[in-house]
């Protein structure tokens, strides 16, 4: 008994702060009526709560672990003067704000939310609209960013920021976010170990996803649609891309997914669907593509150069205008049992794989990669008589670029 | 007109060949559907189907059939009827029996699929809209071949050759005048010289629907105009329909002096 009680009173020591936290409550007819003085007035693991209304703040510096959560979406307007959010302490939550109006900057990054040299943060549920960055974290770790709907309104790339940032940040957990019309939908620059899961990103004027010299990073199950260019993944090692959908991404330079100097990456069970261009790849190493769908998009896969020893397995290409455009002779990039819906071969001894190659790079697709404006001539009688003819003896592209096994049926 | 328009239209309805096309793209529908089981797929295959038996078969039969009621037609000729309606009538029956048969056998076995279920129904319709305006196309040409030749071998080797030009040897050559000149700007040339052969221009009315996507990757900003938005659309659709007016004008105006 008697140890217990001195244990239970050890507990109730070590975590004191914790279990007699006070709430602090904000409003406009309270005691404390803006956030700032609220922060001011808390102690260390108190809980802000703030009551609907619309506070008229920015450059709110937490700098003590707090728990600050918003009743029914009180409004934060910005009034377009500056950062509005900065936290600088560990242990910071940050649950169901409305903010709007952030200040715009051409010197430096005004973001809704920043969270700078922190740890064990959580910021869910918040609503972000009319914004330059939206949640910006540096140099943060084991954090999470939930639920959080962003929606800029940014017109030109030089005056608009990112939805969701990350710079020199590593362990985040980014979750189920919705961004929609900024630069970037979610930046990652030198951060590792970042799970980045459910998230819709759509409609941004750059990218639905971005990440530069970021190693060790997953993301799955993400929507991308309609953005400048889907996901770009540039300068980056052993990074898993599970799940997602690429959708829509039209234009010149468009496409669903770019790889440029990736090594070691597993492309996974992804669907691209009507982009110009599926996958662009560039200088990119030891990347495994299986089970991924490439449904109707203007080319499926662009090998652009210096990509070696990548593998193409059990991947369906389906009604693409070219399935795949290659711009050397040299291939060491293995395609095997895929299911390629332009085969027209046969399958007579039945064990389920055509028994003649196919050759998924066509003289056309050679022919527009030179002259571009001859895309008016796709599937045209002229341009199926020399593809056959090509088909028969390659002469202008790869000769052992071929799927010996081509699959008959698309893989559910 | 109109009644020589139905003799016309129901002597071929009663020949064997309306049949036979009838049943050819009836088959082919079903096949087409039963080995791919999905529309999408079909539908690219049908693209090829038409746009280069549609025109072959619109030639061939107009060819054919004036040829042999030459000796009605200038039974008819005898007759107090304005020319022009002699060979109009001719026209439209063969031109609307072959449209009829095309527009039938390829809509049943795609209903009974599950057309209108699908949202490849646009694309179908769009598919049959221009299979009907080639095969008005050809016969129009076909019929001015054949009227400005009497002897038949001749005509009939211009005929087939009209459409090997237009199906194939014009792109070849629209392939190499753009691999030469791919150093000036040639989105526009490239634009216009589609809208010189109804074959192309019924191309690249499917292609904005089934390769939006790839066209859009190219860079000029009168493709970007043409393609991603409605005007290449319309401007496509205007010029079939010039396509088919300037032939058949032509028909009527040589029909009335000739001298037969």
């Amino acid at each position: 008994m008697g140890k217990i009680s001195v244990l239970v009173g050890f507990v109730l020591l070590l975590f004191g702060n914790h279990l007699w936290a006070r709430t602090i409550t904000v409003c406009n007819t309270c005691e404390v009526k803006t956030i700032k003085e609220g922060v001011a007035v808390a102690a260390d693991y108190d809980t802000l709560l703030i009551k609907k209304g619309t506070y008229r703040e920015f450059n709110i510096q937490v700098n003590k672990p707090l728990t600050i959560i918003g009743e029914n979406y009180p409004v934060i307007d910005g009034e377009d003067q500056g950062e509005i959010f900065t936290i600088v302490s560990n242990n910071v939550t940050i649950d169901g704000l409305y903010i709007i109006n952030v200040g715009t900057s051409y010197t430096s990054d005004y973001a809704a939310i920043r969270v700078v040299k922190s740890e064990n943060f959580l910021i869910q549920n918040m609503v972000l609209e009319k914004l330059f960055f939206g949640i910006y974290l540096e140099k943060c770790k084991n954090g999470e960013v939930y639920n959080n709907k962003v929606i800029g309104d940014a017109v030109d790339e030089y005056n608009s920021g990112n939805g969701i940032q990350l710079w020199y940040s590593q362990n985040i957990v980014v979750k189920n976010n919705i961004v929609q019309h900024v630069r970037d939908g979610i930046y990652l620059e030198f951060s590792d170990n970042i799970t980045i899961e459910n998230n819709i990103s759509s409609d941004n004027l750059r990218y639905g996803l971005h990440f530069m010299f970021s190693n060790d990073d997953i993301y799955k199950n993400n929507t991308f649609e309609n953005n400048g260019a889907g996901v770009a993944v540039m300068f980056s090692k052993r990074i898993k891309m599970l799940g997602n959908t690429f959708k829509k991404n039209w234009g010149a330079a468009s496409f669903g997914l770019l790889l440029k100097e990736i090594n070691d990456a597993e492309i996974t069970g992804n669907s691209f669907e009507e982009n110009t261009i599926g996958i662009s790849i560039e200088g990119s190493n030891r990347i495994n593509y299986s089970k991924n769908n490439f449904i109707k998009n203007g080319w499926a896969i662009k090998v652009r150069g210096a990509c070696y020893t990548n593998t193409f397995i059990h991947n369906n290409f389906m009604y693409n205008s070219f399935d795949l455009a290659y711009n050397s002779n040299l291939n060491d990039n293995i395609f095997e049992e895929n299911y390629w819906s332009n085969y027209t071969g046969y399958d007579l001894d039945r064990n389920g794989t055509g028994d003649i190659p196919y050759r998924p790079v066509k003289l056309f697709s050679y022919i527009v990669n030179r002259t571009p404006e001859t895309i008016i001539l796709l599937r045209s009688l002229f341009m199926d008589i020399i593809d056959f003819s090509e088909k028969v003896s390659p002469v202008f592209t790869p000769d052992e670029l071929v799927d010996a096994k081509p699959l008959m049926k698309k893989i559910k | 007109m109109i009644k020589i328009l139905k003799y016309s239209f129901y002597d071929l309805m009663r020949s064997r060949w309306s049949y036979v096309y009838f049943l050819f793209y009836l088959l082919l529908g079903f096949v087409l559907l039963f080995l791919n089981n999905e529309l999408s797929k079909a539908v690219i295959t049908l693209m090829n189907v038409i746009i280069v038996l549609v025109p072959l078969i619109g030639t061939i039969f107009g060819v054919m059939y004036y040829y042999n009621s030459k000796e009605f037609t200038e039974l008819l000729l005898a007759q107090p009827i304005k020319r022009s309606s002699i060979f109009l009538g001719q026209y439209f029956g063969v031109a609307g029996s072959l449209t009829m048969s095309l527009v039938l056998g390829l809509g049943i076995p795609f209903a009974l699929y599950g057309l209108f279920e699908s949202n490849a129904i646009w694309d179908f319709s769009l598919l049959l809209i221009t299979g009907a305006f080639l095969t008005l196309i050809f016969t129009a040409v076909a019929f001015n071949i054949a009227l400005s030749n009497e002897n038949r071998i001749k005509g009939f080797g211009y005929a087939v050759l009209a459409w090997l030009f237009l199906a194939v040897i014009y792109d070849g050559l629209f392939l190499m005048s753009l691999i030469v000149f791919e150093e000036y700007p040639l989105d526009s040339f490239s634009l216009v010289a589609t809208m010189f052969n109804p074959i192309d221009l019924s191309r690249t009315l499917i292609l904005l629907k089934l390769d939006i996507s790839a066209l859009l990757g190219y860079t000029g900003a009168i493709f970007k105009q043409f393609f991603g938005t409605n005007l290449g659309l319309v401007i496509s659709i205007c010029t079939l329909l010039l396509w088919t007016i300037i032939p058949v004008w032509r028909l009527g105006y040589v029909a009335k002096r000739k001298d037969f």
